[in-house]
Parts: C-alpha cells; sequence; structure tokens
C-alpha cells in the first residue's frame, strides 16, 4: 500500500480521476449553466460570458464538458465494477474448483471471448429501442469481461497449488473459504489493476458508442459532443474547441484509469517495476 | 555439547499389541504426462505395503524421485491414490470419499510442510493459521480457542506467545515458521503427523532444534509420524522404523539400528556408504563406486528398478519384482540375494 | 613457499550508499596453499559466499570490497583493472555456484560453451577447445555425445559435472565452489565429490569449498575454516577440528549434525538465530548464544586471535585465557 502512494504513475492517476471525480460531483456549482440550455447565441467564440464558447445549437460548451464528465465517470466506474464482479467469479471460481466446472465456465467464457466486441456492441445498441447509460453499461458489461476472467483463471491456478492453499486444505477449510479467504486476498493486486483496466475500456468504449450516435444523443456527454459537432462539421467551420475539448477529456480520463492500472501492476509484481 | 540421554520410552513393535496407526497396503499411484499424442504413464508408487504403530515414527528415505513425497501426499489426500489401501486406525479409506469423510480424516492425519516460506499465507497473522483447525474441527468452543492457540504456541517454543500471535509470515525466521506450521499441525489433534522434509530448507543449527521439537511433542502426545527425507543421519536420528525408497518401490524396511548398522539391500549400503560419516572416514573408508543414472519414471525396466545400477545384479532381478522377504526381527528386504 | 592464494584482513560490505554498508565479511585473513583444500563452513548469513565471491573477482556493486587484501600468487587482485581481472578469471582462478542451471547458458550447446570461454582467453581454435572439452568430459565421466546436447537436456548431476569441467578447461590453479553439491542427492553428490578429489591429484588445483554441510567437509578438505556473523572463528586441520572442535560455535556446529551410524542419542543443538548483521552485539558476535559464556568478557570484548604452533587458531576468549596463563607460568 505504501509502495503504491510513492508510484508516480499511481499518484498521477490518483490525481487525475480526484480532479474529474471532483468536477462531476460539484458540477452544479462549477458549470455556469445547465448544459442543455440552448438559449444562447450559437457559434460564439471563447468569451469571458461562455468560457469556451457555445455549440451550433446555441449550449455552453463548457457546462457541457463539466456536466459531460458525470457521465464517463459513471459508465467507467459503474462498467469497472460490474466487470470487475463477473470476472472474478466467473475466473476464479473456475480456476480453483476444476474439472467439469471448470470446463463449461471456460467454454462459456470462451465464447464471449470470441464474440466480436465492436461489431456486437453496435449491433446491440443499434437494435435497443431505449436508449441512454443503462444500456451501454449492460452492453459493455457483457462483451467485456471475458479476456479478464482467463487472466484471473490462470492466476487461481497458480495459487491453487500453492503450499499454503494445500495446507488450509489440510486445515479442514471448505472449498468456498478457501477461494474468499486465501485465495482472492492474494490476487488482491491483479484484481485492482484488472478494475482500472475495466473502467479504462468502458470509458473509451462509451465515448466510442455515443459519437456513434448509439447513445442517447439528448444526453450530455463527451462522446455526444462530439457527435453533434460531427453532425454539424465542426470541423469545416473552424469550431475546434468543440471538436478537440470533449476528446482531450476523454483521453485524460482514459489515462488517468491507466496509469492506475500499471501503477497497480508494478506494484503488485516487483518485477515490472522500473528501479 | 552431547547429552548422553537415550531415547525414552521405545514403543511396542508394531500391530502386535495395539492397532497401528496407519497401515498401508499395495499403494500405487500413476500420473499421466504428456500431450495427447505421447502420453506416458509415470508409476510414482508401486505397491508399497508400510504400516506405522502408535507412537511410532518411521523414517522414509530416498533420494529424489523415489516417491517418498508422493507418499506423503497420498496419505495426506492432497492426491487421490491410484490403487491400494490405506488404513487409519483401522478405518479403510474408501474410494468415493464424501466432504465429511476427508474432514474426517483430516482430523486425525496432519502434515507438516518442506518449505516455510511458501506454506504459510502471507496475508494472515500466526493467530489465524493456528486458530483455523480447531474452527474448522469443532475441537475447541469458540470460548477456549484463544487459550488453546496460546498453549499451542508455547508448546512449539514460540514464547511468549502474545508476541508472536499477531505477527505476519514475513515477520518470522524460518524456523519461527516452520513451529508455526507444527502448531498449526497440533491445532488439529492429529494421531498421524505426516512430516515432508520438515528441516531441508533450514539453516543447520535450526533443524536439529525443530528435529529435537518434533521427537518431545511425538513423544509427549504419543503421536505416530511418518518423517520423509533425503538425508540419512536425520532419519535415522529420529526414526524407530526406516524404510527406504527407490523408483517408487519399497527396496528394504526395518528397525533403525538393523537397517543402518546392517544394511541389506544394494541400494541401501550404497546411500550409507554415500553419506558423509567422518567417524568412518577417519578411520579408513572403502572407496565409493556408483554406477548408472538414476530411474526414469516413465520408462521402468521390468524388474527390479536397481538393476542397472547394482553391482550384484543377476539375470533373475530382470525378469521378476521379488518379494519382500524377512531377514530380521521386523526386517525385510526386498533382493534375490535374500530370496 | 608463498602461497598461491592469500587473504588478508578483508572486509567487505553491502549496500548502495557507500558510507552507510552493511559489512557482512569483517576481517578475514585466509591462507590456501598450492594444490590444498579449504573448507569454508557456516550458516546463511556468515558472509562465506560473498568471501568467496570477493576471492573469485565476481564481486559487484551493491558488495564492495571496504578494506583489506586478496593477494593470487603475491599479486594483489583487488588492484588490477577489469581487463587484468577479466584474463584472471577462468584462467587462473575459476568458480562454480550452485544452481548450475544459472551458469550454462540455456540456448547454446554445451560444447559450444566451452569454445566461447576458451575463445574470450586467446584460444580461438574450434578443435582445440573441442578436444579439450572432450578431454574434460572424460575426467568429469560425462559421456561425449552430451556435448552437442542443451543444458536442459542434463540431469541437476550431469550438469554439474558440466559446470565443473568448464570451471578447468583453462587448468586455473585455484578452484572456487560455491555449495556445488547441495541441491543434489547424496548419491550423485559423493560421486562428484570423489571425482574432484581425483581431479585435483591429478592437476594439482587449490580448492575453497564453501559448504554448511559440515560433516562433508570434514571428509573432503585439508583444513577447515568455521564461519560466523563475517568472521572466521576457527581454523584447523580437518580431523583435529573434528575430534576436537574448540570454539563453542564449531562444537555446537558440529553436534548439529546427527551421526549417521552411530546409537541413537539425543543431541542437544544450539539455540537462538545467526544474528542480524546490522545489530550485531559490541564484544564477540556468538555471546548471545554461547553456552561458554564469560559473563563480563565476551559481551563487550572482542575475542583476539590466538594460534597454536599445530596450524591450528581460534577467536574465543576461552582460549585467549589459556593462552596468557600459559605465557605467565612459562
Amino acid at each position: 500500500m505504501r509502495a503504491l502512494l510513492r508510484n508516480r504513475r499511481a499518484l498521477a492517476g490518483a490525481s487525475i480521476l480526484a480532479f474529474f471525480g471532483l468536477v462531476a460531483i460539484f458540477a452544479p456549482l462549477i458549470a455556469p449553466y445547465s448544459p442543455t440550455d440552448i438559449n444562447f447565441t450559437p457559434m460564439l467564440g471563447p468569451s469571458a460570458k461562455h468560457l469556451l464558447g457555445t455549440t451550433p445549437q446555441g449550449q455552453d460548451i463548457f457546462s457541457q464538458l463539466v456536466y459531460g464528465s458525470r457521465d464517463s465517470l459513471e459508465v467507467g466506474v459503474i462498467t469497472g465494477a460490474i466487470i470487475s464482479a463477473v470476472q472474478l467469479v466467473m475466473g476464479v471460481f473456475s480456476g480453483y474448483a476444476g474439472g467439469w466446472v471448470d470446463s463449461v465456465l471456460s467454454s462459456v467464457t470462451n465464447v464471449f471471448l470470441v464474440l466480436p466486441g465492436l461489431v456486437l456492441l453496435i449491433v446491440i445498441t443499434s437494435y435497443v429501442t431505449t436508449k441512454g447509460v443503462p444500456v451501454i453499461i449492460g452492453v459493455l458489461a457483457v462483451t467485456g469481461w471475458a479476456w479478464g476472467a482467463r487472466v484471473l483463471r490462470s492466476q487461481a491456478i497458480a495459487l491453487r497449488d500453492r503450499p499454503f492453499v494445500e495446507a488450509a486444505r489440510m486445515s479442514g477449510e471448505r472449498r468456498w473459504h478457501i477461494v474468499v479467504f486465501n485465495i482472492v486476498p492474494n490476487m488482491f493486486g491483479v484484481l485492482v489493476a484488472n478494475f482500472f483496466g475495466a473502467a479504462l475500456y468502458a470509458v473509451l468504449a462509451e465515448a466510442g458508442l455515443d459519437f456513434l450516435g448509439l447513445g442517447n444523443i439528448n444526453d450530455v456527454s463527451w462522446g455526444t459532443m462530439l457527435y453533434w459537432a460531427q453532425s454539424a462539421n465542426a470541423m469545416l467551420l473552424g469550431e475546434w474547441v468543440y471538436l478537440l475539448l470533449p476528446g482531450l477529456c476523454i483521453l485524460l480520463l482514459g489515462t488517468g484509469f491507466g496509469l492506475l492500472n500499471f501503477a497497480v501492476d508494478e506494484v503488485a509484481d516487483p518485477r515490472l517495476r522500473r528501479v | 555439547m552431547v547429552s548422553a540421554t537415550a531415547r525414552q520410552g521405545a514403543p511396542a513393535p508394531p500391530g502386535q499389541t495395539e492397532l497401528p496407526v496407519l497401515e498401508v497396503r499395495g499403494l500405487t499411484k500413476t500420473y499421466s504426462v504428456g500431450k495427447f499424442g505421447q502420453a506416458r504413464t509415470v508409476r510414482a508408487l508401486a505397491g508399497i505395503d508400510i504400516s506405522v504403530g502408535k507412537g511410532e515414527v518411521l523414517g522414509l528415505v530416498g533420494e529424489s524421485g523415489s516417491g517418498k513425497t508422493t507418499f506423503a501426499r497420498t496419505i495426506a489426500l492432497l492426491e487421490r491414490p491410484t490403487s491400494g489401501e490405506i488404513k487409519v486406525l483401522g478405518e479403510p479409506l474408501p474410494h468415493r470419499l464424501t466432504q465429511r469423510r476427508l474432514r474426517r480424516h483430516r482430523s486425525r492425519v496432519q502434515m507438516i510442510f518442506q518449505d516455510p516460506y511458501t506454506s504459510l499465507d502471507p496475508l494472515h497473522t500466526v493467530r489465524y493459521a493456528v486458530s483455523r483447525p480447531l474452527r474448522t474441527f469443532g475441537l475447541v468452543p469458540r470460548a477456549a480457542q484463544a487459550e488453546a492457540v496460546a498453549q499451542l504456541l508455547e508448546q512449539v517454543g514460540l514464547v511468549p506467545p502474545s508476541e508472536f500471535l499477531g505477527r505476519y509470515p514475513y515477520q518470522l525466521s524460518g524456523g519461527q515458521r516452520q513451529r508455526v506450521g507444527i502448531a498449526r499441525a497440533l491445532a488439529a489433534q492429529p494421531a498421524l503427523l505426516l512430516a515432508d522434509e520438515p528441516t531441508s530448507m533450514l539453516d543447520v543449527s535450526i533443524r536439529l532444534n525443530i528435529m529435537n521439537l518434533l521427537l518431545d511433542l511425538q513423544q509427549q502426545r504419543s503421536l505416530s509420524m511418518v518423517f520423509v527425507t533425503h538425508d540419512l543421519a536425520g532419519a535415522s536420528y529420529m526414526s524407530d522404523q526406516i524404510a527406504i525408497l527407490y523408483a517408487g518401490h519399497l527396496l528394504e524396511r526395518g528397525p533403525t539400528k538393523a537397517v543402518m548398522g546392517e544394511p541389506r539391500h544394494p541400494y541401501t549400503q550404497l546411500l550409507r556408504q554415500a553419506a558423509p560419516d567422518p567417524s568412518e572416514h577417519f578411520g579408513g573408508r572403502r572407496r565409493f563406486e556408483a554406477r548408472g543414472d538414476p530411474p526414469d519414471l516413465a520408462n521402468l525396466p521390468p524388474g527390479c528398478p536397481f538393476a542397472p545400477r547394482c553391482p550384484f545384479a543377476r539375470s533373475e532381478c530382470t525378469e521378476a519384482l521379488p518379494s519382500l522377504r524377512q531377514v530380521g526381527p521386523g526386517h525385510q528386504v526386498r533382493c534375490v540375494l535374500y530370496a | 613457499m608463498a602461497p598461491l592464494l592469500e587473504v588478508r584482513d578483508l572486509y567487505v560490505g553491502y549496500g548502495w550508499d557507500k558510507r552507510n554498508l552493511m559489512t557482512v565479511v569483517r576481517g578475514v585473513s585466509l591462507s590456501v596453499a598450492r594444490g590444498e583444500v579449504i573448507g569454508l563452513a557456516g550458516e546463511s548469513g556468515c558472509g562465506k559466499t560473498t568471501l568467496a565471491m570477493a576471492v573469485a573477482g565476481l564481486l559487484e556493486p551493491p558488495g564492495h570490497v571496504v578494506k583489506g587484501q586478496v593477494l593470487f600468487e603475491g599479486r594483489d587482485l583487488l588492484g588490477l583493472s577489469r581487463d587484468e581481472q577479466r584474463a584472471l578469471r577462468l584462467a587462473e582462478v575459476s568458480m562454480v555456484f550452485q544452481a548450475s542451471m544459472n551458469v550454462l547458458n540455456p540456448v547454446m550447446r554445451v560444447k559450444d560453451q566451452f569454445h566461447d570461454a576458451m575463445a574470450a582467453h586467446g584460444v580461438k581454435s574450434a578443435e582445440v577447445s573441442l578436444a579439450r572439452a572432450r578431454e574434460l568430459f572424460a575426467a568429469v565421466k560425462l559421456p561425449e555425445r552430451f556435448l552437442d546436447a542443451y543444458p536442459h537436456q542434463l540431469s541437476g548431476g550431469m550438469r554439474q559435472r558440466a559446470v565443473i569441467a568448464l570451471a578447468l578447461c583453462l587448468r586455473p590453479k585455484l578452484l572456487v565452489l560455491d555449495e556445488p553439491t547441495t541441491a543434489l542427492d547424496v548419491v550423485v553428490q559423493r560421486s562428484i565429490v570423489q571425482m574432484l578429489g581425483d581431479l585435483r591429484k591429478e592437476l594439482g588445483f587449490g580448492v575453497i569449498f564453501v559448504t554448511h554441510d559440515l560433516s562433508l567437509l570434514v571428509e573432503i578438505a585439508d583444513r577447515v575454516a568455521i564461519m560466523y556473523a563475517g568472521q572466521v572463528v576457527e581454523e584447523a586441520p580437518a580431523q583435529a577440528l573434528y575430534e576436537e572442535p574448540r570454539h563453542p560455535y564449531t562444537a555446537a556446529l558440529m553436534g548439529s549434525f546427527p551421526p549417521v551410524g552411530a546409537e541413537r542419542q539425543r543431541l542437544a543443538g544450539l539455540a537462538g538465530q545467526p544474528p542480524d548483521m546490522r545489530q550485531l552485539p559490541a564484544g564477540c558476535a556468538f555471546s548471545p548464544r554461547c553456552p561458554k559464556i564469560i559473563p563480563g568478557t565476551c559481551e563487550v570484548l572482542s575475542p583476539t586471535e590466538t594460534h597454536d604452533g599445530a596450524g591450528r587458531r581460534v577467536s574465543c576468549h576461552l582460549y585467549a585465557q589459556q593462552a596468557e596463563e600459559v605465557a605467565q607460568v612459562g
């Protein structure tokens, strides 16, 4: 834990997340206007009244950016959590149990692994009638858990053969108790790193889906901002602020999760550390 | 520095007056190794017959590949035997085990692991490790557990217990960790202890302390013990009875004094000559000749597995495996020389 | 006759900050005569491996020689340039480590490793190195066909023999072995040790044999030095050491090895643990565990080394007193 606090990447990543977290929580206090308010003069450049200008629809870009953080963070964290939970159950249980349980669960995992994620995402979101964040979260979770589950499974298998796990068996511990109290705690580093990896995936994938217009285009998120920017031909109009900033925010948030992912990996496995 | 007190309380010969704690007949363990097209069968244990009486220590000696660790793990049911019979306290182990039956087995047969650096969960305290068996086997009521754990720590020499209860493995030395492992095994109040090379990863001066601790505990509680080792000297220090394993086969067994003093099987003689023995060395030792390679367990020749290296090998040796023959009181050898 | 190797008052420390090193070898002096086998015994942390590495010129940071000299045939090894040291390695002083797999290049055939080593010392011809390799394989009793094999195709015992053969390819004058047989079975160990003895008689090299297995060492060494907490606490000819250990640690260590054939008796052993090199007591490092401690002296005063006429030396207050008494009487 202490090593984590000293790690530069961890600090950088954590700072970024903290920053966006605060922005998201205090959005109403930070943003001067409602993000959906269309009463402003459209296409204004940056000014004192509109820090980043206004959109072709007449909305304040800065307010949109601030409120957009909520969407991305929400999707990132919640999807990350769901994926991690599914991976944990599928991977660790399968790895420790072995035998036919492992065979069945592994086959299921492999099926999901083989499904083309991006294609599936697009297809499902196109067909679903209600659009919006919950759908996105659901779709991302379903398509994104398989790979991490395999990693956790091989970790669980490696731990299963360790003498201290055998000693726990000799002490009469029940299987579930061993998994919960001996195996999972010793995989903590990998689990946490996986969570951040899953969150990163979710943030980027959600932004992508929104950009393609498959999310609820009336919600304000960084991805939908890009969608609207694209459909209003912002590039041709020279509205670089509108185009660049949501992308930059997505990039930064993703980097935050990514840095923490690497940092936890490094701390958990001393061999990865750069002296 | 050598104390002159001899071992006290030698137990009655096994099987005569009391039920043996462990009785093994024809124990065999095979593994399948290799990929689909090239699967080979490795026979780690071949028809082992052994028994251990109450309060008796059996030294199981063999080099790497002899099957000695497989034996311990099979008796502990960390691995399932392929065939053969295992009886603990007179009760045979069924081929299909329920969880309850397995737990009952574990409450009678406990194991001390070889490597003190990997046999304790790094994330749990000493208190946790030693108290779990008390919980899982329901031997001590909740209220009395703290006291019981403290007593166990005292008995293994971790005093004062309060100093060790909250420690994590990384805060303990190798010898201390091994003591925790012993306390954990004792917590289950077993009838039989399987010690798998418990001192080979410890410093020399600590080894003797742990061996003495095991002997003390074993005598105090009339525990039976199987002491698995490659070290002939350690085995003869600890054991009442010694059994010699080679390539999964039992070649010789008998009282320590007999097997060490007058080894009959050529392999036992080879081990005896190979072991460092300064007293014999300075008295003028015969030159040592060992031929051949260690056995390949996937490709054992028919008959006696030691034949390829045996200076006394005859044609009958490769035809069939000789059976165990009596050569002295309680002393048996599997060799054509004594048929 | 000048000794082959002389270590004079050597101090070696570990650490990244040169001002704050943990000293693991504290003032060791030792000498090895031509063709002699010196055994170095002690438990983990006593400094024997560090000493062996320093002698073989293989000490790298964070290990540093703080003080002292290592004289090989009169030349100070530590004062040589890196190139001179490299030339000396293998050709004059050679080392064999415990884990042979760490020494052999896993992606090179064994015979190529011979060639590689010899070429680095000026022997460019592949035929010459192959011939030498064959010669050595015969000496270590390994079938020639394994020269064409890769290291993983050999068993542990065979690899260790190959490593010994490699260590001898340039006919060094001194062979340093660090626990060469510890990971091996007792039968294999005995063959290798015997083979080493034969080779030594034939080729005449000196040997420093480092191990914790004192009973083995007593059989194979001419003289044995016992190390504790970075110092040599006793040194004597092997048989003399076995029959009459003087230092209480030597006696305790010897008493920790149950005899193979004798009557079964309880041994007393030694209490406590090897010391923490960062927190050594003021006087004798062994005093916290010593059964023969002289209260008031041993904990505060470092013992001086006393030599008897018969090639034995010991660092212990028990003998310092006796030496004094003898001096007073005589």
